[in-house]
């Protein structure tokens, strides 16, 4: 049990900075999700809490003690590593021993707590192999074993299911959560995969380039954005981005886009001949023929998902997608009238990147 | 046909193989088997012309190799006790009677006491140098890594005159500390490189792993590390054991008495009227076998380590 406070954190590799000033708290408890793309400094950033890597600078409290010079074997942590790292001259029950070997424990409670992970995990027949025979599932399985089994303060996993095949992964994801809300151990789990960080964690950090892009719950960062990276990375497929030059001031409740007044949240900032981006989700786009159509398209392609279908359209303002019912009779060809939830809209700076800050996302936003 | 006929080769192709394989090895096994012939022949049947193949084996040249033997006169000879021992009853033979213990026993251990002393020390120090290269950021290691490679570009023996020198200065000639030190400074830039490319392919997160788990850096390497590097450790230490076992420039240079291993010694053993051929031969075949026993006991690691990490998985 533990919250982990990360203050500031920096990390260079000569020239080369792989995680840049990164601040973040992770609660007691949480299941915490490091997301990003391949090459953002996930990996850097839980091996620095982990003891595995010292910090350019900044800071990593565990529960409040200042832990960014100890070494990992005195932080208390488990990490699960990505491609497992099984102890390949030991076999299963050894791998899951040597834990709580390192720290002199009686042979006999060694025994007890590696049977009692064994049934947790549903490994007991399996314990007197080899780890080279298993299957990934299975290895998967004895690396958690290995890590539970002292019950640490904090897990780190990397990628933990990264290396498993497509339909083994829900499962060991369902498997995981269901272990940690079992636990209630703080966990911190590295993802690339928006859909996993969205489905498991109580909160994100979506990092990009080594930073910290936003922070928050899954709710917050799919609605609110802190900015375009974000928006566009989480969602599938991700959020239409409209492109327009205008102004607005606070307290303004729409922008004109095309000759249109397109409703948008509150507006609490101020921006003046600029260059925009209106950003909304597929799923926030509806095809109207009514007067409230705020952009007309040409439909391009369908494609049907199940209970929705994917629409693309061709606008003035570039390719649109909306997610609509699959009972809608869309064709190929014929133009529709596109209508927006004004609530659901985020404005950015096309410059910056960044989100406006608005009624809808004030007090969202302090990634 | 089978399934796996695809792959499997033809009965003839088989045979073909094999044939060539035989024949390779009967090609390349001749001296090694002339050696170890020659040293069950008497001296007459070992420079007979041409050359026998057919012979009654002895052991005699065993016994040359082990003893040193005294002519005595008729007489003497009569009134000797009858012989003990098939040893005693060849010697007798020749008109002479057992002195004592030859050498070679002791040239023997000093073979085995430098051959796997330094063995022993290049390995130990080039696993941890390798270890430190491998994991660490040693400033200017590709730099040292190279230096300790020039250290092996030239032939040791054309340092022979300075090291001679500087071990009579030093007082390490003719002894076995200085004969395991001048083998282990040869051998440990192979040992550092070979290990290096065996620990390099050994994955960080094995030792992390074992950091994680609370054990200590030197905890982790010793316990989970090594054990990993076994394979290369085993086929680092072949290599330099066959270099220090049959080293013979500067054994000849640097030792001549109390340290001086086999290989100079063997060519020495005089019998009756010149070189007792049996016995250089039986010295031979003796000395051949502690770098085989060695070799195939790690046989295993060795098959897979001579890969150089190739088929780890
Ligand atoms: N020891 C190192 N020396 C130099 N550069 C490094 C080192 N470790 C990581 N990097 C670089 O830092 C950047 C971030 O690496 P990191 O492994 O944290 O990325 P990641 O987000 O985990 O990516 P992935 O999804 O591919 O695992 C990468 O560009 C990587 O090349
Ligand atoms: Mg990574």
């Amino acid at each position: 049990m533990a919250e982990i406070v990360i203050r500031n954190l920096r990390k260079e590799f000569g020239d080369f900075t792989a995680v840049e000033g990164s601040s973040f708290t992770i609660g007691d408890g949480e299941f915490f999700m490091l997301l990003g793309p391949s090459g953002c400094g996930k990996t850097t950033t839980l091996r620095m809490i982990a003891g595995l890597e010292l910090p350019t600078s900044g800071e990593i409290l565990i529960d409040g003690e200042d832990v960014t010079r100890k070494p990992a074997s005195q932080r208390d942590i488990a990490f699960v590593f990505q491609m497992f790292a099984l102890y390949p001259h030991m076999n299963v029950r050894r791998n899951i021993a040597y834990p709580l070997v390192s720290q002199g424990m009686p042979k006999a409670q060694v025994k007890a707590k590696v049977a009692e992970v064994a049934r947790i995990l549903g490994i007991e027949e399996i314990l007197e192999h080899p780890v080279s025979g298993l299957s990934g599932g299975d290895r998967q399985r004895v690396a958690l074993g290995r890590a539970i089994v002292r019950s640490p303060k904090a897990f780190m996993m990397d990628e933990p299911i990264g290396a498993l095949d497509a339909e083994f992964r829900e499962r060991m994801a369902e498997e995981l959560r269901a272990l940690h809300d079992r636990m209630g151990a703080t966990t911190v789990y590295v993802t690339h995969d928006q859909l996993e960080a969205m489905q498991m964690g109580d909160k994100i950090v979506v990092m990009n380039h080594g930073v910290v892009e936003q922070f928050g719950t899954p709710q917050e960062i799919y609605d609110h954005p802190a900015t375009m990276f974000v928006a566009d990375f989480i969602g599938s497929p991700s959020m239409n981005f409209i492109r327009f030059e205008g102004g607005f001031r606070p307290g303004d409740t729409s922008v004109r886009l095309a000759g249109a007044e397109v409703a948008v949240p509150a507006l609490r900032e101020e921006a003046d001949g600029r260059r925009l981006v209106l950003g909304v989700r597929p799923e926030h786009v509806h095809l109207t023929d009514a007067a409230d159509a705020v952009l007309r398209g040409r439909v391009e392609a369908v494609e049907y998902l199940g209970t929705t279908q994917i629409v693309t359209l061709s606008t003035v303002n570039g390719p649109l997608r909306a997610r609509v019912a699959s009972s809608e009779v869309v064709r190929p060809g014929e133009v529709a009238g596109l209508a927006f939830d004004a609530r659901t809209l985020s404005l950015f700076d096309a410059g910056t990147g960044r989100a406006f800050v608005t009624a809808a996302n004030e007090g969202v936003h302090d990634g | 046909m089978s399934a796996h006929s695809i792959t499997e080769p033809s009965a003839t192709t088989k045979w073909i193989s094999g044939g060539l394989v035989v024949a390779y090895a009967v090609v390349t096994l001749i001296p090694l088997l002339w050696i170890v012939a020659t040293g069950f022949k008497t001296p007459a049947d070992a420079i007979s012309y041409p050359p026998k193949v057919v012979f009654d084996p002895t052991i005699e040249g065993y016994v040359n190799l082990f003893t040193t033997r005294t002519r005595v006169t008729p007489e003497q000879l009569e009134s000797l006790p009858p012989p003990e021992g098939i040893a005693e009853e060849i010697v007798r033979s020749y008109g002479m009677v057992i002195a004592g213990p030859s050498r070679f026993g002791e040239r023997f251990m000093n073979s085995v006491v430098i051959g796997f002393g330094s063995t022993f020390l290049s390995v130990f120090l080039g696993t941890l140098a390798a270890y430190a290269f491998s994991r660490f950021k040693i400033p200017l290691s590709d730099d040292l890594l190279f230096f300790i490679l020039s250290t092996r570009m030239m032939p040791p023996i054309a340092v022979a005159i300075p090291i001679f020198l500087m071990y009579r200065q030093l007082g390490l000639s003719d002894t076995h500390l200085g004969m395991i030190l001048l083998y282990t400074a040869v051998n440990i830039s192979l040992a550092v490189w070979l290990l290096k490319g065996f620990i390099d392919e050994i994955p960080r997160e094995y030792e992390e792993a074992a950091l994680i788990d609370g054990y200590t850096r030197f905890q982790a390497f010793y316990k989970v590390v090594l054990p990993q590097a076994a394979t290369g450790i085993a086929s680092t230490a072949i290599f330099c054991l066959i270099f220090a076992w049959n080293e013979y420039a500067f054994a000849v240079l640097l030792t001549s008495g109390t340290a001086q291993t086999a290989p100079p010694f063997i060519p020495t053993i005089i019998g009756v009227g010149g070189q007792d051929w049996p016995a250089v031969a039986a010295g031979a075949t003796l000395f051949l076998l502690p770098v085989l026993i060695f070799t195939v006991l790690l046989r295993k690691h060795l098959l897979r380590g001579i890969t150089f990490g190739a088929v780890r998985k």
